[in-house]
């Protein structure tokens, strides 16, 4: 891969995308539109007084998640920050255990107890949903090491914000990435801001952020995440990379986020950035209208057969809305569940000795 | 006196000790240009500029190590932790450093700084953000502690703590933030190891800290209304330094106590009040010393259940009529 800016003319013609069939790049738009319209449903409840704590939407960023996820095997796995609903429903998480643990619900993913930020899925090898700032990043390192000790040809793919890149964890990883050779592969999604933070108000920068993969005899690369052809390319050298040479790659996606750092964000229309900038992105680099008109010109799909995928996700998030109204509250008793294995399996460890103190 | 919110009430403090003293300097993510992600801070940096408000990179343990390495060159960091929660990335700079180079220098080194921020549960962020730390920094040794309830405590402890010449762990919460109560116009600094009688009765002593004294609060004016029992409510404000005189003052007037807590009930600031009235008012008791809690689990998210895991005022009522 080169070490400098990756621009090429057409990454529909590298090898993961030019075999693709029409089938296939259709389910690439589809899923992008899937999980614009899930936040757009969950932003909507959110705002009718649903859900409580944060919800940090993902929309504008949804072709890295599914770019990179769609390459994935079965021993890949993906670790993400809180911004992690894109890539939940990436790995196939249903949108209705996602929407009813926005609502707090038992039937949620994480049964009401984690909430947006700390989504679950390991049978879908995806292992959260981490709240605190590039906590995810060692976690994604021992996921490569778990994969390597049992000889597995597998990746780690670590997603991480371009805040997350200055805390000292990442380096102390990347460092150990290279120094036992790791399968993992540190996804940068930039979006160019850190809630009210610029990335120049925020990192000392050369050419970019996975640049500082340099001092460690990393590899990487630049590209554009709005590409959903491109993030494919880019990520399946990486992915090639770790399993043939079990050599970790640092990747950062430009990317944009078009609402604010969570709803709560009132700052970010006129504030931190222009109103302007967020309309230009949403006019000229939306990754699903790109993808869409791309898919048009391969003549992959037609306006129609586009329009009835609208609709069709759109009714697959009401329904999920409509699911998780109807489901139930966990109970209060539930609180002491899911604490210990060995409590909760009523092992003869977890029934010896007293594990929870109120009286 | 003026009516003015929890978080107005710290921002006038931080003016004020920025105004009096060229060493204070407010460190922290987002709270220069943006206000703060809870706008305490807002409008300092645009009044006071860039050396002395300024935005940080999200990267807890150097921000607060430097906060401690200034500090020893006789600055007065007050470091904004946006969660409380958040300082697990810089436990090492917290207590190790903070903690103990006064006690391993021999008394050479001091380390004035301020950390600040929320820690509570109660707003459906997820077991990540939901911490109440206070008893795990007031297990320290060489760390202060303090935690405030009202808008007047808020801004007395904070001055205290910016003067304070040893590392205070300031306690806010966001639930807090927007309470309105009276500060007076005039300077008036709060010492930290005082605690504060909110309310005085003869019955029970509800003894807490932080949101929790707002609670206890709640629970008496039932109880008296309810329940014809008046209940002394004793505000801690300072968990170390403590201040056990009027622990013991109330407990020997009351001679019930029941302690309310939002920290887990293992080794929760209530697990050490409760030691103190055992080894000093054991005698003066008329009932064992009983506790409220939160339930001892991670935070669950759901806005539905959280507010059950934090003490309610319906579960110290209960407690309160099982002692009586
Ligand atoms: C250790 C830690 N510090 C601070 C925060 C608060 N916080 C949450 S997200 C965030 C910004 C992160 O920005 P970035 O890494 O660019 O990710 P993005 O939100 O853009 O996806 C901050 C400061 C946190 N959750 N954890
Ligand atoms: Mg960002």
């Amino acid at each position: 891969m080169p070490k400098t800016e990756v621009r090429s003319t057409d990454y529909a013609n590298a090898p993961i995308n030019e075999n693709l069939s029409k089938e296939e790049r259709v389910k690439l738009l589809r899923e992008m539109m899937r999980i614009r319209r899930f936040e757009q449903i969950a932003l909507k409840f959110y705002n009718a007084g649903k859900m409580g704590g944060f919800l940090h939407l993902y929309i504008g960023q949804e072709s890295v998640a599914v770019g990179t996820v769609s390459l994935m095997g079965d021993n890949d796995h993906v670790i993400t920050a809180y911004r992690d609903h894109g890539h939940a429903l990436a790995v196939g998480m249903g949108m209705n255990e996602c929407m009813a643990e926005l609502y707090g619900k038992a039937t949620g993913c994480s049964k009401g107890k984690g909430g947006s930020m700390h989504y679950f899925a390991p049978d879908k090898n995806y292992w959260g949903g981490h709240g605190i700032v590039a906590g995810q990043t060692p976690l994604g390192l021992g996921l490569a090491y778990g994969i390597k000790y049992k000889g597995l040809k597998g990746a780690a793919l670590c997603f991480l914000g371009d805040g997350a890149v200055n805390q000292g964890v990442v380096y102390e990883s990347l460092n150990m990435a290279s120094l036992f050779d790791l399968p993992v592969i540190y996804v940068i999604e930039n979006n160019k801001y850190s809630m009210g933070t610029s990335l120049e108000r925020s990192s000392v920068i050369d050419k970019c952020l996975a640049q500082r993969a340099e001092a460690f005899k990393v590899d990487w690369a630049l590209a554009n995440g709005e590409d959903v052809y491109e993030v494919r390319a880019v990520t399946q050298q990486a992915l090639e990379r770790a399993y043939e040479k079990s050599r970790p790659t640092v990747l950062e996606f430009q990317t944009y986020r078009y609402y604010g750092h969570s709803v709560a964000d009132a700052k970010h229309k006129g504030g931190y950035r222009k109103e302007e900038e967020i309309e230009r992105y949403k006019k000229q680099h939306d990754p699903i209208v790109i993808f869409k008109n791309r898919l048009l010109a391969e003549k992959a799909i037609t306006e129609e057969q586009f329009e009835a995928i609208e609709a069709e996700v759109k009714a697959e998030a009401d329904e999920s809305a409509r699911f998780a109204e109807e489901s139930p509250y966990p109970t209060v008793e539930s609180i002491y569940d899911d604490v210990y294995f060995e409590v909760d399996r009523q092992t003869e460890a977890g029934r010896t000795g007293r594990f929870f103190f109120n009286n | 006196m003026a009516l003015i919110e929890y978080r107005d009430a710290l921002n006038q403090a931080f003016a004020e000790e920025i105004e009096r003293d060229p060493n204070v300097v407010l460190i922290g993510e987002e709270v220069a240009q943006y206000d703060g992600a809870y706008k305490v801070t807002r409008g300092l940096w645009k009044k006071y500029g860039d050396k002395r408000v300024m935005d940080t990179p999200i990267s807890e343990a150097a921000f607060i190590g430097m906060g401690v390495g200034a500090s020893m060159l006789g600055l007065r960091p007050v470091i904004e932790l946006m969660f409380w929660s958040f300082a697990t990335v810089a436990y090492d700079q917290i207590i190790n450093n903070a903690g103990q180079i006064r006690y391993m220098s021999g008394g050479l080194i001091n380390c004035p700084i301020v950390i600040r921020g929320p820690a509570n549960g109660g707003t459906n962020v997820g077991a990540t953000h939901s911490h109440t730390p206070e008893n795990w920094l007031g297990a320290i040794p060489g760390l202060k502690v303090v935690s405030a309830a009202t808008p007047y405590d808020a801004k007395g402890l904070m001055k205290a703590a910016i003067r304070d010449n040893d590392p205070v762990m300031f306690m806010e919460n966001t639930l807090l933030y927007g309470n309105r109560g009276e500060v007076p116009e005039e300077e008036y600094i709060i010492p930290l190891g005082v605690a504060d009688l909110k309310r005085e009765g003869s019955d029970v002593s509800l003894i807490a800290h932080g949101r929790a004294v707002l609670t206890a609060l709640k629970a008496a004016e039932i109880l008296a209304s309810e329940h014809n029992i008046q209940a002394d409510v004793l505000d801690l404000r300072s968990i170390r330094p403590l201040d056990e005189e009027a622990i013991l003052k109330t407990v020997r007037k009351t001679h019930r106590a029941v302690l309310v807590d939002e920290n887990k009930p293992f080794c929760g600031v209530s697990a050490q009040i409760s030691a103190t009235i055992m080894e000093q008012a054991f005698d003066d008791l008329d009932a064992p010393v009983a506790r409220v809690c939160s339930l001892d689990a991670p935070a669950i998210y759901s806005p539905a259940v959280e507010p059950l895991q934090l003490p309610t005022p319906e579960r110290v009522i209960e407690k309160v009529l099982k002692l009586a």
